[in-house]
């Protein structure tokens, strides 16, 4: 098979005839319960084995590019929020930083450690929906549950600071509207056990478990050479042992001073993006640490917000700017025309470059690995199809 | 009272009694997946959601009662039926109790001594299987026929072991009656153990536990309806109670499975180092060996739900794997060790 068919992601490539061999397609979603939310599969099998699996993307397709062309800079960031809705607030501040460079502003330090805890507290509830969707979809319902109990704290914390839980709509451009509750450190003490018992408990359930070591191990492996031709990046490209960590590498606000560690696989295969992801969530729990620290120890009245003009125009120019959320590099670019609203808003979202190879990954494996490897890869309709 | 009688008021009560079972496992499945996932469950229905069995039997009743279009009618009918009923049918061999004396008249607590009840059993078990595998292909549905598949996979991998583990408990217990095996266990073993098949037949017991959790689909087996692939595999075109009967059938499985198991490898109605017989009356002794039967039988129910929401489930070849690779060669060990201590003992 060549590689155009490969990515082919048309529907009409069903209609053509097959080179050789009695295949069955099976049409896995955009309706059925392993497709988190509308993503299609058009799978071509022999028996349980993939012969080929074809993507096809735009169920979710609600035109958020075009339609921030419409509203103003700060009327687009409720729309980052819908990318990916498992961690809003890191989307937010992608969008805002990317504004912010585009008008050369320079946030208060106290607005970047609170924007820093928020974007790791969604990291942490991004890797815990990916890791617990992981265990439902090989069948293992519990760790999920105890994940998400702790998820909800998480939100609980989001509601306090801005009253919104899932979709955040968090920060303005310039700096951030609200402060952290006066009551985050005792819960976020709370938290903090909640979250290393039920990692702890996911630890148990399925990191040592015989079952879930079968299905994961050796499960679509993929090369570091291959992970960064097709663009991966994110836990998928560090599970191909490629340190590549846009905090460390291009570090934006104070993620240099803080100390933490950036997990890497070998393999690259279920196992190694599911270790990735628990990992990080022990790493983000200490960089929240640290970065509560130094929020503690700023005079009470430092600014929130940058001075910013009443209404937002930034020059006009072009601008990509790309932070590493918890699913890689999420980047906006922006074209300014000089007016209040943007000339052109484009997204590159990770998932979008993780899910190409897609089809790479799972032929010739079963149909089962093909639904554990789309959970470890944590496809997001929303930031797919934008 | 006439044999008759006796014998009807027998199946009259065992099928009430299964129903009741399989009725509160349902209720039993959901409030333990609640506790072992630290959240409710159905507390709506009744005290402590007990009525939610209920409420879902109306639900699936009322519901549309659909066919697919091009699905195979007949077989289509024929296979939520093929599944339910032999395990009902498998409860008239299982010694539910010793013996009531009513009126000078031994009471046998089973419905009918069969002298291969065993065979008759798992003969029965296998022709639950042809329910999944003719409603998986009569559904004109590929993820049913891919479930389809998967139990007939499943049922040539995991039935050979079974029968090697049922096969090294006969030779134990030289008869294929239940209720013979059943007496068979009375008293102690090596003079501590009591005299369970467990402590003769470890590692038939793993055998057949691996097997059972297989026959009955239960997670780590439950590939034939692996919801996150293959949607509901099977089933996935059936609604209504069409639908009931399978999720019915599945419960009523799990209860005979448990008391096949406890009756070839957990003493049956004794219990440990105890005789009830001699300080209980004629009729207070059949109610209490039944009890203990079914307390047993409860504590299996009750590992089926436990193992279900705790591990994940595995990939079809490796559970062909399991079963070829690990099961056959064990089980054929286990033949062979039982054999020895036969010839050894006598």
């Amino acid at each position: 098979m060549t590689a155009e068919s490969q990515c082919r992601i048309y529907p009409e490539a069903i209609n053509e005839p097959e080179p050789s061999g009695d295949y069955v397609h099976i049409n896995i979603g955009p309706s059925h319960p392993a497709m988190h939310g509308t993503l299609r599969i058009i799978t071509t099998t022999d028996g349980e084995s993939v012969i080929n699996a074809e993507p096809e993307i735009g169920y979710l397709h609600r035109g958020v590019e075009k339609l921030g062309e419409n509203l103003n800079y700060t009327q687009f960031i409720p729309l980052t929020d819908r990318l990916n809705y498992c961690s809003a607030a890191a989307n937010n501040v992608a969008y805002e930083m990317t504004v912010e460079k585009l008008m050369g502003l320079e946030v208060p330090e106290k607005a970047q450690l609170i924007r820093i805890i928020l974007m790791e507290l969604a990291r942490i509830a991004d890797h815990q929906v990916c890791v617990g969707i992981l265990g439902v979809d090989l069948g293992a319902f519990t760790p999920f549950l105890y994940l998400f109990i702790q998820r909800e704290e998480i939100y609980e914390i989001f509601e306090k600071t801005n009253g919104t839980r899932l979709t955040n709509t968090f920060g303005r451009i310039g700096g951030v509207d609200t402060d952290l509750p006066e009551d985050f450190g005792p819960m976020w003490n709370k938290l903090r056990d909640g979250i290393r018992k039920a990692n702890d408990e996911t630890d148990r359930l399925l990191t040592h478990n015989r079952i879930f070591m079968d299905r994961a191990i050796g499960v679509t492996p993929f090369s570091a050479e291959d992970a960064l031709n097709w663009g991966f990046t994110g836990p998928c490209l560090r599970a191909c042992g490629v340190k590549r960590d846009l905090r460390r590498d291009e570090p934006y606000y104070m993620y240099d001073s803080f100390q933490f560690k950036i997990p890497t696989g070998e393999n690259g295969d279920v196992f190694d993006r599911y270790m990735v992801r628990m990992i990080e969530m022990e790493e983000s729990v200490k960089i929240i640490d640290q970065a509560y620290e130094m929020y503690r120890q700023m005079p009470e009245d430092a600014p929130l917000m940058a001075r910013v003009p009443k209404i937002i125009k930034p020059p006009a120019g072009e601008v990509y700017h790309a932070i590493e959320s918890p699913n890689g590099e999420l980047g906006f670019f922006i074209k300014s025309d000089g007016t209040s609203n943007p000339y052109r808003i484009k997204i590159r979202p990770p998932c979008y470059m993780i899910y190409q190879a897609f089809p790479e990954l799972v032929q010739g494996e079963m149909i089962a690995d093909l639904i554990a490897c789309l959970s470890s890869l944590n496809i997001i309709a929303g930031e797919l199809d934008r | 009272m006439p044999d008759w009688k006796i014998a009807i008021i027998k199946v009259v009560f065992i099928w009430c009694w299964t129903l009741i079972v399989a009725v509160i496992m349902t209720w039993v499945e959901r409030r333990g997946a609640a506790m072992i996932q630290d959240r409710l469950g159905p507390n709506r229905a009744g005290p402590f959601g007990l009525l939610q069995p209920l409420a879902d039997g109306i639900k699936l009743f009322t519901k549309e009662d659909i066919v697919p279009a091009r699905a195979q009618k007949y077989l289509f009918t024929l296979g939520p039926v093929m599944f339910a009923l032999p395990a009902f049918s498998a409860y008239a061999v299982m010694p539910f109790g010793d013996k009531i004396t009513l009126g000078g008249k031994e009471i046998i607590l089973q419905i009918s001594d069969v002298s291969i009840g065993i065979l008759y059993v798992v003969a029965l078990g296998s022709i639950a299987v042809y329910g999944m595998i003719i409603g998986g292909w009569s559904s004109n549905n590929k993820f049913s026929i891919l479930g389809g598949l998967r139990s007939t996979a499943q049922l040539i991998s995991y039935e050979v072991p079974w029968g090697l583990a049922i096969l090294a408990a006969v030779m134990l217990y030289g008869t294929f009656s239940m209720r013979e095996v059943s007496l068979a266990q009375q008293g102690t073993f090596l003079g501590f153990l009591p005299n369970w098949g467990i402590f003769k037949q470890p590692l038939g017991f793993i055998l057949f536990i691996v097997a059972a959790y297989c026959e009955a689909n239960r997670v780590p087996f439950d590939l034939p309806e692996a919801e996150s692939e293959i949607v509901a595999g099977y089933h996935t075109a059936y609604g209504s109670m069409r639908l009931g009967l399978y999720l019915f059938g599945e419960y009523i499985n799990l209860y005979t499975l448990s008391a096949i198991i406890v009756t070839l490898y957990f003493g049956s109605w004794h219990l440990p180092y105890v005789d009830m017989s001699t300080f209980l009356g004629p009729i207070s002794y059949g109610i209490a060996t039944f009890l203990v039967f079914f307390l047993k039988v409860a504590f299996f129910l009750w590992l089926f739900v436990w193992v279900r929401w705790t591990v994940p489930r595995f990939r079809y070849d490796q559970v062909m794997g399991l079963g070829w690779k690990t099961l056959i060669p064990i089980g054929l060990f286990n033949l062979f060790i039982t054999a020895l201590f036969i010839q050894l003992s006598i």
